[in-house]
């Protein structure tokens, strides 16, 4: 996960060379989210994990609304104001219901005598203390709460507008790496409270499913550029929940591959988005075509995000969400069928939008248009190179990411 | 030759409200030998007399453990040494933060410092009371300064206005307090807090006598702090004063109302808790609840805040419902914290102020771009009140909700973060107007040197309690120990 972050926010960087409007400001809130999401990954304690979680959405607000961009359809208007304040009102709803879940498990933590303390290696050996009646109150605190940073359905609303507000950077991050501290939250409360979690276990994968499907079919309405990926990001994050509630080997790996697979996809989305709308100004569907004859390359990373993202072989998304499907058939066969229809969708609304927006009759306004930059070539490409490398070779990451699944899987084994 | 002997013992341990009181003389005397364009050099005095007599207080009294006179009615022991030194800093941050606005909008200099010194002896005084009449005097002379303060820009009817309600409410919540007090006395035969805490811990039932004089008393102190329902006085009160007052209602004077709620309460009512922890509890939630969203709904930012500081007195409640070591050291810690981030918003409120003549908050438009400086001190000082990390707002709130939920009120730490939600949308509305509203009006705003070097330190306090507050913490510990002995 670290690495993850490490390469978005590289990236994230690179592609903002052209923040003009105050970027001293610009730079310092970034450096901020990022210090604020790495600090989440690294820390051993409640209390830290917290501290960062809440660290990375202080910027937030001040990324999008003052460098954050409108959309305006005429029929359909969203302010960024509305975005921005509507995605941190959002998350720190969220961050209560987890602040709640935290105090409840700190305090109840100790047995008589014992020092309390935020440390995870203690609250996980003390959960002997919690009694199934609290595990089963208190996990779906936790799992709302984080969920709703992960663009859990019915609380993902404020993500895809967020995204379409954020500057191209912001987004990449938002999309790429912070919905992921959601999925990395519940994971981390689950191996707090197992038994209450594995209670919870039918409604999450239940949301998981709505969310992969309802995602897909909002994407397919969408007219911006922005506003598709939005939605493709709230249906793969389907596919994270669906995958960690399997509870099974496969499954959870596999959630944990499309984590790190769909944060690189979404950031490269993203950052040729950008590169797309500093050059046009429009990210309407509609508008746009026949792209491929001026901007070659820039076509060129956004097919292969494309077909990451309906899971073509040779491509990080098959292996992530090929695992996932096989948890999921091992313990809820019909949501796997969900999933799998959930896939075929993103097929059909993505090859729609490439073919309509990048092939196609070209408008005569963009024959001016240039391809991008040579740093932005670099940065996108560096990221579409890491999603060939984990669908080629994804051993190197499964071997990384099963020791972990196995430690986790733990406690849940014997229920 | 026995009582003066008693009355006399001890004394020199109160030196340092002597010499506070001397400052005050002093410095309006001096008010009188000045020329008008000097009038400056009072504050200047005011504020290293009071840096002096802190650094004093800190060497004289630091070694000296649960010293008494007066037979007990005052204690200098290291709780009253912590508030001592908490109010006379806030008193001289108050002071640097005023002259500007002294300069421009008032016309008695030497009365409005010597005032602030009066009030600050009553805090102090307050705290280190130990006596239900003791505390009683020291709280009269801590409001009549108030009252004087509050109305002091005469030529201003809204303070003039404010003035009045201030007094009249404030003799009304006065007599109450007073009557609660008369009423122990009678239970009780006493008024030491000592003495009530040993009759309510005798074993008998508490009587319904005590339980009324408790009432009274409490909700005499409600009115001091502005918790629900006496708080209909606070916003024209806050809207009326000049706004350095303001700013010293807001914290000064809550502070030493909390600083003798939590000796009284942990000293003598501590034995009957289960009678009134949940009664406070249900205070602090609608005191919070009422104040965060009546916020919501204020265009002007004085008022804004004023119904901000309700809702900060509802979490400092929350400390007082759950009462333990850890609750009193989290409420020291949020007066501290909170103390500093609203000062340093309403003294970057003042600035403007001063050099526009504005308070609303749509007057804010595009501070980003006229002053960065400003807008950056008030978004930290918005963030740090909204309690989000990095700044002491998330410790201290941090320290009381934990301190809470282990005292088993988790609900009330819920609803505690919820209002911390609304308070984050009404801050965030202040900041939107800073930085994403165009500027209506740009020239730039300038700041003196003194202004930003308060600045500067009150946003380097708030961050460094909200990143390393282990050391304050530790102070703090020292402090409570003497009022909640191994709890």
């Amino acid at each position: 996960m670290v690495l993850l972050t490490g390469i978005v926010f590289l990236t994230g960087i690179l592609v903002s060379k052209n923040v003009t409007h105050r970027p001293k400001d610009f730079f310092v809130l970034y450096l901020f989210l990022v210090a604020g999401v790495f600090g989440v990954f690294e820390s051993q304690d409640l209390f830290f994990f917290f501290f960062f979680y809440e660290l990375a959405v202080v910027p937030m607000y001040l990324l999008i609304g003052v460098w954050g961009s409108s959309t305006d359809f005429g029929t359909f208007f969203r302010s960024k104001e509305y975005s921005s304040m509507k995605l941190v009102l959002y998350l720190v709803s969220g961050s209560i219901l987890v602040w709640i879940a935290i105090l409840a498990v700190y305090v109840q933590a100790p047995t008589s005598g014992q020092e309390a303390s935020f440390l995870f290696s203690f609250l996980e050996s003390a959960k002997v203390n919690y009694d199934l009646n609290f595990q089963r109150v208190f996990f779906p605190m936790f799992m709302i709460g984080f969920g709703l940073l992960a663009g859990l359905w019915p609380f993902h609303t404020w993500s895809p507008d967020g995204h379409v507000s954020a500057p191209t950077s912001v987004s990449m991050v938002h999309a790429g790496v912070l919905m992921k501290l959601g999925a990395y939250g519940i994971i981390r409360s689950m191996s707090i409270l197992p038994e209450g979690a594995a209670d919870w276990m039918l409604p999450m994968v239940l949301m998981g499913t709505i969310n992969v499907i309802y995602g897909a079919i909002s994407a397919m309405g969408q007219r911006d550029l922005k506003y598709v990926v939005g939605y493709s990001s709230i249906s793969h994050m389907g596919y994270v929940i669906m995958g960690i509630a399997t509870l099974d080997t496969l499954g959870v790996g596999g959630a944990i591959l499309q984590m790190f697979s769909h944060g690189i996809m979404t950031a490269l989305f993203f950052a040729v988005i950008g590169i797309i709308y500093d050059r046009t100004h429009i990210r309407d569907i509609g508008v746009l075509g026949g792209l491929a004859k001026r901007m070659k390359l820039t076509t060129f990373l956004f097919v292969i995000a494309g077909l990451a993202s309906l899971g073509l072989p040779g491509l990080s998304g098959f292996i992530a969400e090929l695992l996932v499907f096989i948890g999921l058939f091992r313990t809820y066969p019909l949501l796997g069928i969900l999933g799998i229809i959930g896939a075929a969708i993103t097929a059909i609304y993505m090859l729609r939008l490439i073919a309509k927006a990048f092939f196609g009759p070209m408008d005569e306004r963009w024959e001016k248009l240039t391809d991008g930059t040579r740093i932005e070539n670099i940065a996108a490409g560096s990221l579409a190179f890491t999603l060939l490398l984990v669908g080629v070779y994804p051993t190197y990451f499964l071997n990384l990411i099963d020791s972990g699944v196995v430690t986790f899987l733990k406690p849940f084994s014997g229920t | 030759m026995y009582a003066t002997d008693n009355l006399t013992a001890n004394l020199h341990l109160l030196l340092p409200e002597f010499l506070i009181a001397g400052l005050a003389f002093l410095v309006i005397t001096i008010d009188f030998l000045l020329p008008r364009e000097r009038k400056n050099v009072l504050a200047v005095i005011a504020v290293l007399g009071l840096a002096i007599i802190g650094i004093f207080s800190i060497i004289y009294l630091g070694g000296k453990e649960n010293a008494s006179l007066y037979e007990g009615i005052f204690v200098i022991d290291r709780y009253s040494l912590v508030f001592k030194v908490i109010f006379l800093g806030m008193g001289a941050l108050v002071i640097l933060a005023s002259i500007d606005f002294v300069k421009k909008h008032l016309h008695h200099p030497g009365e409005y410092y010597g005032i602030i010194l009066f009030s600050i002896l009553g805090m102090m005084l307050m705290a280190a009371s130990n006596e239900l009449l003791t505390a009683y005097i020291s709280l009269e002379l801590l409001s009549f300064s108030l009252y004087i303060l509050v109305s002091i820009s005469r030529d201003n009817q809204k303070s003039d206005e404010a003035g009045v309600k201030y007094i009249i409410l404030g003799a009304f919540a006065s007599a109450i307090l007073l009557y609660g007090v008369s009423i122990i006395y009678g239970t009780l035969g006493t008024t030491t807090f000592e003495g009530i805490g040993q009759a309510m811990g005798s074993g008998l039932s508490v009587s319904p006598h005590l339980l009324v004089g408790m009432a009274f008393i409490l909700s005499g102190l409600a009115f001091k702090i502005a918790a629900v329902p006496f708080h209909m006085w606070t916003p024209d009160v806050y809207e009326g004063a000049p706004l350095p007052i303001t700013a010293y209602l807001a914290i000064g004077s809550k502070a030493a109302a909390f600083a003798l709620i939590l000796r009284l309460f942990s000293t003598s009512f501590m034995q009957s808790i289960e009678e009134w922890h949940l009664v406070i509890a249900v205070i602090a939630a609608v005191t919070m609840t009422f104040g965060n969203l009546s916020a919501l709904a204020q265009s002007n930012i004085k008022r804004l805040l004023a119904y901000s500081s309700i809702g900060q007195v509802g979490y400092l409640l929350v400390g007082i419902a759950a009462l333990s070591t850890a609750a009193s050291n989290s409420i020291i810690l949020h007066i501290i914290g909170y103390g500093l981030a609203n000062l340093a918003a309403f003294s970057v409120i003042t600035i403007f102020y001063n050099s526009t003549g504005k308070e609303n908050v749509n007057d804010f438009a595009g501070l980003a771009k006229r002053n960065p400086f400003l807008a950056m001190v008030l978004t930290v000082s918005l963030f740090s009140l909204a309690g989000l990390p990095f700044f002491a707002g998330f410790i201290t709130k941090f320290y009381l909700f934990i301190a809470a939920a282990k005292e088993d009120l988790l609900w009330l730490a819920g609803i505690a973060m919820v209002n911390s939600l609304i308070s984050l949308y009404y801050y965030l509305i202040i900041i939107k107007q800073m930085y994403i509203t165009p500027v209506k009006d740009d020239g730039d705003l300038k700041i003196s040197a003194h202004n930003s070097g308060l600045l500067i330190f009150l946003v380097l306090g708030t961050i460094i309690i909200g990143i390393y507050p282990g050391p304050l913490v530790d102070i703090i510990e020292t402090a409570t120990k003497v009022i909640l002995p191994a709890t």
